[in-house]
């Protein structure tokens, strides 16, 4: 009970702040838009060749990109946590009786709010642009609940590495280094089948694709609900061990003060 | 109502912060830990508040263990930290709110606790705006009344006047005083304002490079030396001369050079003046201003530390440069 109402105290304030400057919503989506958009008309014929199971590309492209999003918006969220660092905001809350849990996860739960609204404009643009999905309004949910948790996921590691950091420049140089990679070493712009086999073996254990392949099956082709149900299981491991990973940092933290 | 006993602490980068300190805060007074920038002063708050660990000692706040009860000591206190600790993109009274659900006061306690502080701190007009926008006194009022919320037995308040200009020092003075005279919290303060422990505290401890130097009333402390401070401005200095030239008089002691300030203990300021001045000026050194002081604060640091506070600040902030 105090667990929940804390992690509420920390998101409230987290959702505020956000509320207040909601251009920052519009200004991070400026680039999957463009992925979607640039990449959906140059790679248009991908549909085209032998063994691409899809429907047209930007059908297949709309979960990857919601992916990809979440991915990246999570990342920077780590930002937030060195500026309470720094201003000694944090330090405030870690005297007192909050439960330590609470920090993370209530920037998370801002995180996973700003990725919902975020993918919800991207599908409604792909829609736009003539996407179609084929399990409709449930399918597109559990795109949005895959992309939301694998948000989850990567908001606790930035979280995690910012307390652990607690510089900008090397969050920065590690979402930098670490989105587009996993991005690519995923099906989340390229058909399964159609990736070298190297990559198609790196991506059994990208977290990327597990939630490319959750959300692609649930809304894109005819769902697979036992592929659905074991990616968001992972999903959920992964999100359990980062959040501890993201909470224990603390304690790494108020040793080094 | 603080124990602490013989804390240590070492950071990673090999500075020992805290070397061995012990000392005790009775209940319902005002403690201040005194000393220049690098001493220990923030390390010894962080312990004490839960915020870090020591190495080594123990430490007790309102009868509880720092580690062992860390929980309930956070419940016990009130911390307002050396960084303003409120958060900027939130409203005066979202600041308060949100403090206010983390101690449990939630419905009407909270906003009657909420609206009480805001009245005192005469914020009660700004409590809609944003804390970002508020002018650097009234964060640091919306800070202390941060650290009221829960109404603490013992408030902890690191630098707290540091960056006021004069006017809203003096007011948070009166606001601390009466904190410990009404309400009976117990109040320990850290700074390297001299002037702001001999006002506030009924007891200081000095600290200097992680350890106690000197424990006692302002006054005990004060009293402790005898005879007056003579001070004397030069014109210009040459190397050592000045010190050379003087050192045959008698009843001098603790002489030193602070850039052209030369400083002196003698029993009876009026007639040492004199003699100081004539042998000064037979070597050649003309003299700009002489003054004779009472024991101050800083004449006891002197003596226990073994170098002026302000030269103590600039060593450490050079270390730190």
């Amino acid at each position: 009970m105090t667990a929940l109402r804390h992690t509420n105290q920390v998101a409230l304030r987290y959702i505020r702040a956000l509320l207040r400057q909601p251009a920052w919503i519009g200004i991070s989506i400026v680039q999957p838009v463009i992925w979607l958009l640039l990449f959906g008309a140059l790679f248009k014929r991908t549909a085209d060749i032998p063994g691409f199971t899809g429907g047209s590309y930007i059908e297949f492209l709309t979960p990857g990109v919601v992916v990809m999003l979440a991915v990246s918006s999570a990342g920077w969220v780590g930002m937030a946590f060195i500026d309470d660092i720094n201003r000694g905001t944090m330090d405030r809350l870690l005297v007192s009786p909050i439960w330590r849990g609470a920090l993370n996860l209530g920037s998370v739960a801002q995180s996973v709010l700003t990725i919902a609204i975020q993918s919800v404009i991207v599908i409604a643009l792909s829609l736009a642009v003539g996407a179609r999905f084929h399990d409709g309004v449930a399918g597109v949910a559990v795109l949005v609940l895959t992309a939301s948790l694998l948000g989850a996921v990567f908001a606790s590691l930035s979280n995690g590495v910012a307390v652990l950091t607690r510089k900008r420049e090397t969050l920065i140089g590690i979402v930098t280094m670490v989105t587009l990679p996993l991005v690519f070493l995923s099906s989340a712009l390229m058909e399964q089948n159609l990736l070298p086999g190297w990559i198609r073996w790196v991506a059994r254990f990208n977290p990327v694709n597990w939630a490319a392949e959750a959300g692609r099956s649930a809304s894109a082709t005819h769902a697979d609900w036992g592929l659905v149900a074991t990616r968001t299981g992972f999903l959920l491991l992964l999100l359990l061990a980062s959040a501890v990973f993201a909470t224990r940092a603390f304690n790494a933290y108020q040793r080094s003060i | 109502m603080i124990e602490v006993s013989d804390l240590r602490k070492t950071y990673r980068n090999g500075v020992r912060a805290l070397d061995g300190l012990s000392f005790a805060v009775e209940h319902g007074t005002i403690f201040a830990l005194l000393g220049p920038n690098g001493a220990g002063k923030s390390t010894t708050v962080k312990i004490l508040t839960t915020l870090s660990r020591a190495d080594g000692g123990e430490a007790r706040v309102a009868g509880l263990d720092v580690v062992r009860d860390a929980d309930r000591v956070r419940r016990s206190i009130g911390v307002v930290g050396q960084k303003p600790g409120l958060d900027p993109e939130g409203t005066g009274r979202e600041n308060l709110e949100m403090q206010a659900e983390l101690y449990g006061i939630a419905g009407a306690a909270r906003r009657e606790r909420v609206d009480e502080l805001l009245d005192r701190f005469g914020l009660a007009d700004a409590a809609g705006r944003i804390a970002r926008t508020y002018s650097g006194g009234m964060q640091r009022r919306l800070d202390v009344a941060l650290g009221l919320v829960n109404r603490p037995k013992v408030l902890f308040l690191d630098e707290p006047t540091t960056g006021l200009d004069p006017e809203a020092r003096a007011e948070l003075w009166h606001e601390i005083e009466r904190l410990a005279r009404d309400e009976e919290m117990t109040i320990l303060l850290t700074t390297h304002y001299l002037e702001e422990a001999d006002r506030l505290a009924s007891r200081l401890v000095i600290v200097d490079r992680g350890r106690v130097v000197a424990e006692g009333s302002p006054d005990a402390l004060k009293s402790e030396l005898r005879g007056d401070t003579v001070q004397v401005e030069l014109v210009e200095t040459r190397n050592g001369d000045a010190e050379a030239a003087v050192r045959h008089l008698p009843g001098l002691s603790e002489l030193t050079l602070d850039g052209r300030v030369l400083r002196a203990r003698v029993d009876n300021g009026a007639a040492a003046i004199p003699s100081l001045i004539t042998a000064l000026e037979r070597d050649g050194l003309r003299v700009a201003s002489a003054t004779i002081a009472r024991p101050s604060l800083d004449d006891v640091y002197l003596r226990h530390a073994g170098r002026s506070f302000g030269q103590a600040d600039a060593g450490t902030a050079e270390v730190a440069a």
